[in-house]
């Protein structure tokens, strides 16, 4: 114990060292001053000294594996699996988020709805991502850029040819799918950390492409007045207008999260976690890799054109600086925090970390300090994220395996 | 006067490509030894960047003048990127250690963010005016047109860097460790080296340059933000994987050429898809020639 502290006081030591230029000191080069902010320094040494002993003790405990009386190797089932077992819970609870979902817009203002539909459309885009990422493996961090065609090939297609928002919403998709054959096919033969940083390249490519090309998009000034999206050239008023997007969503959802689901459980699928695990054997077994990799990024790129689309038409106003490194980092946080692989992990890290800076106006501030600080921690402490993905496991009904290791 | 143009275009690539690479140095010895993209390296830099900026005015304010504000400014920024490299190691990479390749990277993505939004949040989200501490020599005068000061101390400073680096690499005990164990780990262990030591030398060495790097770049374009570390540290990234990761001499000879294409391209073509032509680059070399210009290929094994 009085090992810990001493340990813990010298880490509260040498972060104070660390961040006295930055939290203790402002100068202003301009005017000549200083600014001298020595309270924060006492914060910095509490801080440092507490979660020094937190984090030696979280360590400690992962490198024992688990909690005491676990037997290593031994997974446990995790409380929502226990409790998503029980069909009359599931079918209940299910029921239940069907009806919230249905009864938000009635109870909650435009507002609101207008947020939850962002929400949603990061649920659908955290949901393409883990088809690259989670499912096949492929680390791809300029997802945004698939998210920026269909924004912009709306935008174009309405704008330029009054096209409505029912025919480009296909087409948004299929246009976010053509670019991530165009950009997957060079990159087939790269390594995870390679491809990372080409797919880094990519995303800012598209972002300087959409700033500096005047003819087509407008360039740095966006393209505003794009059409809501539109019922059989119903007119509607903007609070009506907010309601049909919300469900619209509400419908993409649900569609994503069937289609991936068949997905995962589909011969591709299988190949894609095959390809994740171990490139080689996989090729080895006679999987085709640069289709199966090339289904990914095209099927990956699929959604996020497709809400693309209607994040265009949410907004009706699209502007090169919606589409930065950032985006592609909180898509690529809410699949790892999700749990990579898992749709209803996804699903929740999502609405978290949308929802959460939202409605917690005090830390949207501290939003992506805090993100940064998540994905270091999560991949240290709980790398499978917050809902696990579940392995498919077979089990014998014979009394033997009952008896022994079920899975 | 079409030759002054290039010439000038020339110098300004080859400054340029002198910094990219010093980052790049910190990427590629990293890489060779852990195999892990220290994606938060350009963060070092940043911060190495943003100390010297703090000391020199503090000390300007205090009365201090002239060539002791840079040399003071750059030491105690050298020091401090060296300990943020050091407890980046520590907090972010070194529990990672036998995990899988991607939670190292995703990890490292998170600690870039995270030093970003930091140094945001504890500064200022403006861009900060860098004092200017090169001093003027008069034998620049002649050449001036073509090459100021600024340019001269940067290649001088990075050309002086490298070679410390090469002799401490090849000529030290330390440097006979840090190849012992980017040959192979394990026996390097095995041969009585302490591993984790070995790597945390590298990451010190990596964010001194880096903060090298930062001082020079600062005084050259005359103005930081807490931004300038991710831009240059994909620029970076990708100079050391033009000449080869794991490679030292690639990564200085893939800084310049990339400075170079960059400065020429953004000269005679446009200046706005600069960036583009840098990726461009990236992407034609890792189709073309995967391992780099100057790296080898590796065989994997099964």
């Amino acid at each position: 114990m009085v090992e810990n502290i001493k340990r813990s006081l010298g880490v509260m030591v040498w972060f104070v060292f660390l961040s006295f230029p930055f939290l203790a000191v402002r100068v202003n080069t301009l005017k000549g001053e200083v600014e001298w902010r020595w309270l924060n320094l006492l914060w910095v040494a509490i801080a440092a000294f507490v979660l020094s002993l937190v984090w030696r003790w979280a360590l400690a405990r992962r490198n024992r594996g688990g909690r005491p009386g676990e037997r290593a190797g031994d997974t446990p089932a995790v409380w929502h699996q226990r409790l998503f077992a029980d069909p009359r819970i599931r079918r209940s609870s299910i029921g239940l988020i069907g009806v919230a979902a249905l009864l938000f817009p009635v109870i909650t203002d435009s507002y609101q709805i207008n947020i939850m539909v962002l929400a949603l459309i990061f649920v659908v885009l955290g949901l393409g991502l883990n088809i690259t990422v989670g499912l096949a493996g492929l680390l791809d961090l300029g997802y945004v850029a698939f998210f920026a065609v269909g924004a912009y090939s709306y935008a174009i297609l309405n704008t330029r040819f009054d096209l409505g928002f029912w025919v480009c919403l296909p087409i948004g998709g299929l246009i976010g799918m053509l670019f991530g054959v165009l950009l997957g096919f060079p990159i087939l033969r790269l390594r995870g950390d390679y491809l990372a940083i080409v797919t880094l390249g990519f995303g800012s490519i598209a972002k300087i492409v959409a700033e500096n090309w005047e003819g087509l998009t407008n360039g740095a000034r966006g393209i505003a007045g794009i059409d809501r999206p539109g019922l059989f050239g119903l007119e509607m008023t903007i609070s009506t207008a907010t309601i049909y997007t919300y469900y619209l969503m509400i419908a993409l959802v649900l569609l994503t999260i069937f289609t991936t689901n068949r997905l995962k459980d589909s011969r591709i699928g299988r190949a894609w976690i095959a390809l994740r695990e171990d490139e080689i054997a996989c090729v080895a077994m006679g999987i085709d890799m640069a289709r199966t990799k090339l289904s990914a990024y095209a099927l990956g790129a699929f959604w996020a054109g497709l809400v693309g689309v209607v994040f265009a038409a949410r907004n009706t106003y699209i502007h090169p600086n919606s589409f930065t490194f950032m985006e592609s980092a909180i898509v690529l946080s809410i699949v790892v925090l999700g749990g990579m692989g898992s749709i209803i992990g996804v699903i929740i890290a999502a609405l978290v970390l949308i929802l959460m800076p939202e409605y917690l106006r005090a830390v949207a501030e501290y939003r992506m300090l805090v993100f940064g600080a998540v994905m270091v921690l999560m991949m240290i402490f709980r790398p499978e994220g917050l809902i696990a993905n579940v392995r498919k496991s077979y089990r014998h009904s014979s009394p033997k395996a009952e008896a022994g290791h079920g899975r | 006067m079409e030759l002054e143009k290039f010439l000038g275009y020339f110098m300004s690539g080859l400054t340029r490509g002198s910094i990219y690479a010093l980052i790049a140095l910190g990427y590629t010895m990293v890489y060779g030894i852990i195999q892990l993209i220290n994606f938060a390296h350009g963060e070092i830099y940043m911060i190495g960047a943003f100390v010297a900026l703090i000391v020199a005015g503090v000390l300007t304010i205090y009365g201090f003048s002239g060539v002791s504000i840079l040399v003071l400014a750059a030491l105690v920024a050298m020091i401090y990127a060296a300990a943020y490299g050091y407890t980046l190691e520590r907090i972010a990479y070194r529990p990672l250690r036998n995990a899988p390749r991607l939670s190292a990277l995703i990890s490292a993505i998170g600690m870039s963010l995270f030093l970003q939004n930091y140094v945001l949040l504890a500064q200022t989200p403006d861009f900060l005016r860098f004092p200017q501490l090169i001093p003027e020599f008069t034998f620049m005068r002649p050449i001036s047109h073509i090459m100021g000061e600024a340019e001269l101390v940067i290649l001088v400073t990075s050309a002086l860097s490298m070679i410390g680096l090469t002799l401490l690499i090849n000529y030290t005990r330390v440097g006979k460790a840090m190849r012992a164990t980017q040959q192979d780990m394990v026996m390097a262990r095995l041969a009585g080296v302490d591993v984790d030591r070995v790597i945390s030398t590298t990451f010190v060495i990596g964010s001194v340059l880096a903060a090298i790097g930062g001082v020079l770049v600062g005084s050259y374009i005359g103005q930081i933000n807490f931004y300038i570390g991710f831009t240059a540290g994909i620029k970076a990234f990708t100079a050391a994987v033009l000449g080869g990761i794991g490679n030292i001499p690639g990564a200085a000879l893939g800084g310049l050429v990339l400075g170079l294409a960059e400065s020429l391209a953004a000269g005679y073509i446009s200046s706005a898809y600069e960036d583009v032509f840098a990726f461009g680059v990236l992407v034609l070399i890792l189709i073309l020639r995967p391992s780099g210009l100057l790296g080898r290929a590796v065989k994997q094994k099964v």
